[in-house]
């Protein structure tokens, strides 16, 4: 499948800081990918690189082929960019706006006016069309900041944080929007709620301190970066001797003992552990009230990776 | 074609902002009160010394000084030219300064538009703002027309030394917006340099040789004087439209280090 954006050991620093550091991934056309960080770790400057508003340090980014630097201008027409808190000029009415988008990405005058209403009747726009940007609600200018990455129909967009400070409801009427792009566009977006990367997008690119430290399915990551398989256990029976024969299981990696019978077992490498559990409970003669797999959600992967990634490069600095 | 279009778009929508926003109103108000004040009271002066003129003895010399463009114009041209010191940072002040201030640079510079689009559509802008108040001053001309005999040639010198005059100041005063994120310290630049590119012929005075004749050379105020005597030399051309073209120029390059500055 042919790659939308290409990274290859991009790199930007600010004077002496390190803000990215040799990134290399692949975003192929069609996907819809999460780039997932905490605050600092580089994701808006990577971001900002691919729309063309930084010049990378060294590396290089391609956009559906055409390089960031050298095709800029190209690169700029194959995608609509919506920047973390979204600044529009507030001088300016929502139509005014989109017209000027319209203009400036090189719509055909004929076709001005139909594309300017498509992009707002797509974000629910239509009765603020009128307004002042200034007067907007946060929710309707995020709204607008969607719609002006749309015109023209790019075959990539890029957001950043496009939920950030909205309230719940607007929170699941962007997401709604960004969920109908599927299919037609190819979208990077950039967040720190996980449940919505995990929902929202096909693959998850972690990266912390400018590196990336994990990149694959939402699934795959808290299958395979969660350590291994964990199993929720209810069980009727002394707590501390149920405790003692489940960790001699072998392949038990840590059993939490919780309130009301209920026991968290995690296993070492991913074994599945079930069968085991169930026949050990039963031996002794205790009742088996419930038995269940939990999967790590993605937030607890997240945690791992940064915390995992921080503490490694703290002990080698320390080391040398 | 599509940079044509998109430098439209970049006039427009800085017209848009102009005339939504009260400072074109305000920066216009005052400029046509004090070039209707000038105007106003070099005519008054004009009558008077004509009146004083025909009473006595005519004598050719003060005679061949007496006409509306050695009395009126040239005075008001003068004074109109250090007008624009005051109101250009005003006009300029804005146009860079607020896009990276208020973020909204972030969208301007992701779409896909040249440098030299976004550059010159708004300096294109500014320009036209500037036309818009320099057509109203060309009510005096046309009024006093009606009643006496003008040279319209040295009128026109006056008008394309005044709108390049204004060209070059507009040039400078967004390189000046483009070198900060505060509107203010934008305009306070632009001022500074201006009045410093208006008196550094000054230094011609003091004798300064080859260097007092550099710096009379790069003098607005020089260049400008040829004008608004109704000549319109080749050299003073050049200038003007080298200022403006290494001022925009400056302002490229101000745009292109940011991105890999910033």
């Amino acid at each position: 499948m042919q790659s939308m954006i290409e990274v290859q050991d991009l790199t930007k620093y600010y004077g002496p800081q390190l803000a990215v550091s040799r990134l290399d991934f692949q975003v192929a056309a069609g996907e819809i990918v999460g780039f997932l960080g905490p605050n600092g770790a580089g994701k808006t400057t990577t971001l900002k690189i691919l729309a063309g508003f930084l010049a990378p340090s060294a590396g290089a980014a391609r956009i559906n082929g055409y390089d960031c630097v050298t095709d800029s201008l190209a690169a700029r027409r194959s995608l609509g960019y919506v920047p973390e808190n979204v600044a529009i000029y507030p001088d300016l009415t929502v139509t005014q706006f989109l017209r000027f988008a319209a203009r400036a990405k090189g719509v055909a005058a004929k076709a001005e006016t139909g594309e300017v209403d498509r992009v707002m009747a797509a974000c629910g726009l239509e009765e603020v069309r009128g307004k002042l940007v200034g007067a907007l609600s946060k929710g309707f200018r995020q709204r607008l900041g969607l719609a002006q990455a749309l015109i023209n129909q790019p075959p990539l967009l890029i957001m950043d944080e496009p939920t950030i400070g909205l309230d719940p409801s607007q929170i699941v009427e962007i997401r709604q929007l960004i969920q109908n792009l599927e299919g037609a566009h190819t979208v990077m977006l950039s967040s720190h709620i996980l449940p919505e990367v995990s929902q929202l997008c096909h693959r998850v690119i972690i990266i912390n301190r400018g590196q990336i430290v994990a990149s694959d399915t939402p699934e795959n990551l808290s299958r395979q970066l969660g350590q291994g398989a964990r199993v929720l256990m209810t069980v009727a029976g002394p707590a501390d001797q149920v405790t003692a024969a489940i960790a001699a299981v072998s392949g038990v990696k840590r059993v939490l003992s919780q309130a009301e019978g209920n026991y968290l077992v995690e296993a070492d490498n991913g074994a599945e552990l079930r069968p085991q559990l169930a026949r050990v409970v039963v031996e002794r003669g205790w009742q088996l009230l419930e038995l269940k797999s939990q999967e790590f959600t993605l937030e607890e992967v997240f945690i791992n990776l940064v915390t995992e990634e921080t503490t490694t490069e703290e002990t080698t600095e320390e080391e040398s | 074609m599509i940079q044509i279009r998109g430098w439209l778009a970049v006039v427009r929508k800085e017209l848009t902002i102009y005339f939504s926003t009260p400072i074109f109103y305000i920066t216009g108000f005052f400029f046509l009160l004090l070039a209707g004040y000038f105007f106003y009271t070099n005519v008054v002066y004009y009558s008077i010394v004509s009146f004083q003129a025909a009473q006595q003895a005519s004598n050719p010399q003060v005679a061949a000084q007496l006409n509306p463009m050695q009395m009126v114009f040239r005075p008001l041209f003068a004074v109109l030219g250090i007008i624009l010191l005051f109101m250009v940072p005003f006009i300029t002040m804005r146009l860079m300064a607020e896009e990276k201030r208020s973020g909204t640079a972030e969208l301007l510079f992701t779409y896909p538009l040249t440098d030299w689009a976004v550059i010159t559509g708004k300096f294109g802008a500014a320009l036209l703002i500037y036309l818009v108040l320099l057509a109203f001053t060309a009510t005096y001309p046309l009024v006093l027309g009606l009643i006496t005999r003008l040279d319209w040639g040295a009128l026109g010198a006056g008008y394309l030394g005044l709108v390049l005059l204004g060209a070059a100041c507009l040039a400078l005063g967004l390189f000046a917006s483009s070198l900060t994120e505060n509107q203010i310290v934008g305009g306070v630049v632009a001022f500074a340099l201006l009045l410093l590119f208006w008196i550094i012929g000054w230094v011609q005075e003091l004798g300064a040789g080859a260097f007092g004749k550099v710096c009379q050379y790069l003098s607005l105020l020089d260049h400008y004087e040829n004008f608004t005597k109704g000549v319109i030399d080749t050299r003073d051309l050049v200038y003007c439209l080298s200022f403006i073209y290494f001022f925009l120029f400056l302002t490229k390059r101000q745009l292109e280090s940011r991105r890999w500055r910033a």
